[in-house]
């Protein structure tokens, strides 16, 4: 019979206010097996620890249960403690009467009697545990990072910096992502080239960062210090380490009406080519949907014009394995499609265009060079009309129900930039609302209205209709002044909403990393653990994680390196002891546990075994590797014998708990 | 049939490629086969049948027969094969240690079958076309094959064997299977109505634990109804409880690795339909993760033991209309 202290915790008035402390106390203090049970305003403080340590020794406790806030907050601060009084500290449950009780309950009676009910269950529990002892496992010092535009290269960088080993995985031809396709910056108006690529040029010259340009990730395994992750590297049909880039294919090759993907479409690149100047790896890449050699073995005009030997047709997608203690996510984002938004006219008038679309217009390496021109007709816009929140905030079901926070700010810069440099022009902008929070924002924004005199209307614009005479019908209404606008516009520029990459799904699959219902991967504690997945190991840097600007998706992409490096510095990490265990003498030898584990921790054995007969039999038994095994569980419930069961948590604790509640 | 294979057995017992052979028995009465092992030609031609009664499923005697001494010789029926495999993939059966042999089936029938017919003393049996001509007591009946074949022959899912060493006679094809129309009536009905239409079956259940015992799927080193230590071990169908979830547990434990091979409903002395509970689970698996055919081969992952990027999501039972 184990000796088990209850401490009920107040949690000031979050759990007291709706639950009795003092009767649930009361209460648990006549379970069997409880020879203590005692309540306190905040067991996590000092003073609340004490009473814990001291009732260990005074009663000589072997179980002890806190009936508290979630095991996720608290759980291993209580262990710590148990510890720290001589008890195994597997030896206490937490009994949840925080977030699975007085916060979801209104009256007291009812709060009191579920917490009464939550606790017993956690006794039922203590009663069959029994001290588990944990291992430690070994560090992979290197790290992960998925994905290569400015988040990814910053904690790239800086782990590196910490003298880490770190690839980058890209799955396009070159790093540098969106931000290479910005023109200006705000709020200071850099130029984005100017300052993005001189730190890409930093990752290539880096001796600890290795770039794994155009691949995918397509298989993680292991967990946390000892990731396995196999990476494709797509075939370029260059040999990248022959490539000069000098470029003389790009020019050469016959196929020319291959649409741009750097200036979205708005002009046609080659079948062999660089994605832009600056791009890293500079090496040339083929666009085997596009091209003839690889599509039906005509032309071959790049392999003639290089001098450094570098094409090859038949090279292939290569798979390489590699060994990973930390993973870094920083898939980033993309702007909606606008599919759902007709009534701006985005498909029937080449004069309606997205903001990313308006960032290449303005681009001095965009298809226009740089000149602002109508995509129709080359022309000059006199009056452009810029639309805020285009699938932001909309709660319809057509956008996203969130703020995408970037639109507000680089509305502004575009409105103040065609004003300096056009003045000739009249630059409305339409909105919900101006969010400019940040430093230096709001200045910002007031000066696209004060001193370049954009017109800031509040309201939305009801329908862009393209003309006879080739301009754009833009009705609005004007919510201060109450009035319907019907503005004659030569442009009008979408601020689509933004959101997460379409490969972050698949990847938080590999990963097991929690997302979101936006795609968002979530953070292990909103305002606490901001850099960190649930999933331990796992980092999330930049838009991947949420909408976010330049300045602070860096700064979370350092902290995510400074939380890398935490990691990477540690030579052994604690494993966690409650982990699957096989009953040998029930096993079946079936392997259906071997087919669900995600670690590839079961393997089997032929072990001979003494029968009642006296005879002895060879069966095919599982044997979990106890190092390897993360305690997830899948294999308990495939297995159908019942032979597997997780430390901690067996299948007779968990009915102890359901036959306590049920009682 | 019958002849042919007692001279296969005996030419591969003469020649040693086997040293006992796996096949049927006659019982007390005429339609109560027993599966019975025969290790000489004299025992062959003793005891050895092969009739319109023949239903039993072989593969769960071959977990055990497997790891003796020597190969054993194994007369397999088309559906027989999907057990066989299945137990070959869950590492039960050692494949060495045996010699599979496939015999065709053209449907089989059985005592309780015959009986509901209103036929008494029965004598034997023998196919005359489409008819079956049963011999009894009381004179010579006849009853058309659609009537006499069981019910899980009438819903033959094919005549083909999925493994084997050496056929005899001609390999058959697969065919078209009727096996969900029963589902699907219980799938319509209202869940009050669905609940009347168990309860008035299990309430039947004596738990004699025949249809576990016969279950090739059943087939673990220590039954969770056997283990003292699991909590619902050894407990008499005392009431509706323990009616119900005997059964249902029983489903959930062989989900994904039934073969469909109805010996469940065969055994069963009170002639509760319990492979309607295992159907209902593989209609649900097919509808879910695609057709699936546990013992079809030793090799393909089991829907529920694997994951796939396009395996639905929790949300699709409601999103069928809550159904199930």
């Amino acid at each position: 019979m184990q000796r088990i202290g209850v401490f009920v915790c107040w949690c000031g008035s979050n759990i007291a206010g709706t639950v009795d402390v003092k009767a649930v106390a009361e209460a648990l203090g006549h379970e069997p097996g409880v020879v203590f049970s005692t309540n306190y305003q905040y067991m996590c403080s000092e003073a609340g620890q004490n009473i814990i340590k001291d009732a260990i020794r005074d009663y000589q406790l072997t179980g002890v249960v806190i009936c508290s806030c979630s095991p996720r907050m608290h759980e291993a601060t209580f262990r710590k403690t148990a510890a720290a009084a001589g008890l195994n500290p597997y030896m206490v449950e937490i009994a949840n009467i925080r977030e699975q009780c007085s916060w979801i309950h209104k009256d007291m009676p009812t709060g009191t009697e579920k917490a009464i009910i939550l606790g017993r269950a956690a006794i039922a529990k203590v009663h069959l545990n029994a001290p588990l002892v944990a291992g430690t496992s070994p560090v992979a010092k290197r790290a992960l990072v998925i994905g290569g535009g400015i988040a990814g290269i910053q904690t790239a960088l800086d782990i590196a910096d910490a003298g880490f080993d770190v690839d980058i995985v890209e799955k396009q031809p070159t790093i540098g992502g969106k931000m290479t396709q910005l023109d200006k910056t705000f709020p200071t108006l850099d130029c984005a080239a100017c300052i993005l690529t001189p730190k890409m040029v930093d990752c290539a010259q880096h001796e600890k960062i290795n770039i794994y340009a155009y691949s995918e990730v397509t298989e993680v395994k292991g967990f946390v210090g000892n990731f396995t992750v196999t990476i494709k590297k797509k075939a370029r049909y260059v040999d990248t380490t022959k490539c000069t880039g000098c470029g003389l294919c790009t020019e050469k090759c016959p196929m020319k009406k291959v649409p741009n993907e750097f200036n979205l479409g708005m002009d046609n690149r080659r079948a062999i080519y660089i994605p832009f100047a600056q791009a890293v790896p500079k090496v040339a890449t083929i666009d085997p949907d596009y091209c003839n050699m690889l599509k039906n073995g005509k032309c071959g005009v790049c392999a003639k014009v290089c001098t450094a030997g570098a094409i090859d047709y038949k090279q292939q997608d290569e798979l390489i394995e590699e060994k990973y203690g930390a993973i870094v996510v920083a898939t980033g984002y993309n702007p909606i499609k606008l599919d759902n938004f007709d009534e701006f006219g985005y498909s029937q008038s080449k004069d309606v265009i997205t903001s990313l679309e308006f960032e290449r217009l303005t681009n001095a390496a965009g298809p226009t060079s740089g000149q602002l021109l109508r995509p129709s007709d080359g022309e000059h816009p006199h009056t452009i009309v810029f639309v805020q929140c285009v699938g932001s905030r909309d709660t319809s079901g057509c956008g996203k129900p969130y703020c995408s926070k970037i639109c507000c700010m680089y509305t502004a810069k575009h409105a103040m930039l065609t004003r300096e440099k056009y003045p000739d022009t009249d630059v409305y902008v339409f909105y919900i609302d101006v969010r400019t929070p940040g430093k230096n924002f709001d200045e910002f924004y007031r000066r696209a209205v004060e001193e370049y005199g954009v017109h800031y209307v509040k309201g939305m614009v009801g329908k862009v209709a393209p003309q006879a005479d080739g301009k754009l019908m833009v009705q609005a209404s004007d919510l201060i002044s109450n009035e319907q606008l019907h503005i004659q516009a030569d442009l009008v520029v979408l601020a689509a909403a933004i959101e997460p990459d379409k490969s972050a799904r698949p990847l938080a699959t590999m990963l097991t990393a929690s997302m979101d219902t936006n795609d968002f991967f979530t953070e292990a504690h909103p305002k606490l653990r901001p850099v960190e997945s649930p999933t331990a190991g796992i980092f999330l840097s930049g838009a991947c994680q949420g909408p976010k600007d330049i300045p602070e998706t860096v700064s979370q992409a350092g902290a995510a390196a400074a939380k890398v490096i935490g990691l990477l510095a540690k030579d052994q990490l604690t494993c966690n002891p409650c982990v699957a265990h096989s009953d040998e003498l029930m096993c079946n030898g079936c392997s259906s546990c071997e087919k669900v584990c995600p670690y590839g921790a079961i393997t089997y054995a032929d072990k001979e075994f003494r029968m009642p007969d006296r005879t002895v039999a060879i069966r095919r038994v599982a044997m979990v590797n106890e190092a390897v095994c993360q305690g997830c569980g899948a294999c308990t419930v495939a297995c159908p014998s019942g032979a597997m069961d997780l430390k901690g948590f067996s299948n007779s604790q968990i009915m102890a708990e359901v036959d306590a509640i049920c009682k | 049939m019958q002849e042919m294979m007692t001279a296969k057995a005996k030419e591969l017992l003469q020649n040693g490629t086997v040293n006992r052979v796996l096949g049927w028995q006659a019982g007390e009465f005429v339609y109560d086969i027993t599966p019975a092992v025969f290790e000489t030609a004299e025992e062959l031609d003793a005891g050895f049948v092969y009739n319109d009664f023949c239903g039993n499923n072989l593969s769960k005697y071959l977990i055990k027969e497997s790891r003796k001494e020597g190969k054993v010789l194994a007369f397999l029926k088309p559906c027989d094969t999907y057990s066989f495999n299945q137990l070959l993939k869950e590492h039960r059966i050692l494949r060495e240690n045996v010699y599979v042999v496939g015999i065709p089936c053209d449907g089989k029938t059985d005592g309780e079958t015959l009986k509901a017919k209103g036929l008494e003393g029965i004598l034997g049996c023998v196919r005359e076309g489409d008819t079956l001509k049963v011999d009894t007591l009381y004179g010579e009946k006849i009853l058309p094959l659609g009537e006499a074949l069981t019910e899980r022959c009438k819903v033959c899912r094919g005549k083909k064997h999925m493994v084997y060493d050496e056929l005899l006679g001609e390999e058959g094809e697969l065919q078209g299977s009727a096996r969900f129309d029963m589902v699907e009536k219980l799938e319509a009905m209202t869940p009050d109505e669905r609940f009347a239409f168990w309860r008035g079956e299990l309430s039947r259940c004596i738990r004699c634990n025949a249809c576990r015992n016969v279950c090739p799927a059943c087939s673990c080193e220590k039954c969770v109804f056997d283990n003292d230590a699991s909590g619902i071990a050894n407990k008499a169908a005392a009431d509706s409880f323990e009616e119900n979830m005997f059964h249902i547990i029983r489903a959930f434990h062989v989900a994904g690795r039934c073969t469909d091979c109805g010996e469940c409903s065969r055994v069963c002395p009170q002639n509760i339909p319990l492979h309607l509970l295992n159907r209902k689970f593989i209609k649900d698996i097919n509808e879910l993760y695609g057709d699936f055919q546990a013992g079809e081969d030793t090799e393909s992952r089991a829907p529920l033991t694997n994951y796939q990027m396009d395996d639905v999501e929790p949300g699709i039972v409601y999103k069928r209309g809550g159904k199930g």
